[in-house]
């Protein structure tokens, strides 16, 4: 297996969505080529650290607002 | 009792009831699901516009939306899924006025091949979290994800951040899963490639 043919498959790696037989190809990739470990690696964390911070928070005040903005418009309805 | 059942053993989600008192009028009913659901449609939004007050348009215009054409859901897909399609689209439409007329949509700049084989190969110090504060990190990853084409950073928000299965996210943007997984991947490898600059192992200094 080439690294490219690795990077395809990496998603289904990542999701484990990956069959028996091709997860031990890839791991069989990984044992010789330290560059795709440190994709793999690499790329697992960086999803680990999207889904852990909130970058985009939406305050309670403001929640709140919109709450009641949208529900007041339903009502027009 | 009053379960709702369909056919057989499968169970119905929750949404269904209050998307069919809501349709009968209900405006409490509509406001449980606005409850549950503004906070995610808030950050999609954001993630599209890039902007605070586009994304808080998208969230009024998006739910309202919603509730005028609650007839028109099917409950072949969840109820999330149908809102976050809507919101897909306000949100893209925003990013259009901000860019004046400028063409935006789910297929921009997807074409590139950038993103296909990494390039910075180094590896990332074991705990990169730990290299930055809270605030600092934030800025990091809104300034990486920023430059993602609207197209990949889409995909990446509905399946990475807000957990959507690829089946949803390709419902929801009205995509083929194949065009979702490839996207996906690309949006993921520009990602790590782009965060590498910040998280590189022996960085002097850390940072």
């Amino acid at each position: 297996m080439t690294c490219t043919e690795f990077l395809a498959q990496l998603d289904d790696l990542l999701d484990e969505q990956a069959t028996t037989r091709l997860r031990a190809d890839l791991q069989e990739h990984l044992r010789g080529c330290e560059h795709c470990v440190i994709t793999l690696n690499t790329t697992r964390k960086t999803i680990e650290i999207y889904r852990s911070h909130e970058i985009y928070e939406l305050p309670d005040g403001v929640r709140e607002r919109l709450e009641k903005a949208i529900l007041a418009k339903c009502r027009k309805c | 009792m009053s379960t709702i059942q369909t056919s057989g053993t499968e169970e119905v989600h929750p949404d269904v009831a209050l998307v069919e008192r809501a349709r009968g009028g209900d405006v409490s009913a509509f406001e449980k699901l606005v409850r549950q659901y503004d906070r995610q449609v808030f950050r999609i939004a954001n993630h599209i516009t890039q902007n605070r007050e586009d994304a808080e348009d998208v969230v009024q215009d998006a739910f309202l939306k919603a509730y005028q054409k609650l007839d028109q859901f099917q409950g072949n897909s969840k109820f999330y899924t149908w809102l976050v399609r809507i919101a897909v689209n306000e949100s893209l439409m925003r990013l259009r006025k901000r860019r004046t007329g400028k063409m935006v949509s789910i297929d921009e700049d997807v074409q590139t091949d950038e993103g296909s084989m990494p390039r910075d190969l180094a590896d990332w110090s074991p705990d990169p979290e730990s290299l930055y504060g809270q605030s600092e990190m934030a800025e990091i990853l809104r300034k990486t994800v920023q430059g993602l084409p609207p197209g990949f950073r889409t995909v990446f928000v509905l399946r990475d951040v807000e957990g959507l299965s690829t089946e949803e996210t390709a419902d929801a943007l009205g995509l083929s899963i194949p065009a979702v997984k490839s996207r996906l991947l690309r949006a993921r490898l520009q990602l790590r490639e782009r965060l590498t600059k910040y998280f590189r192992a022996n960085k002097d200094g850390g940072k």
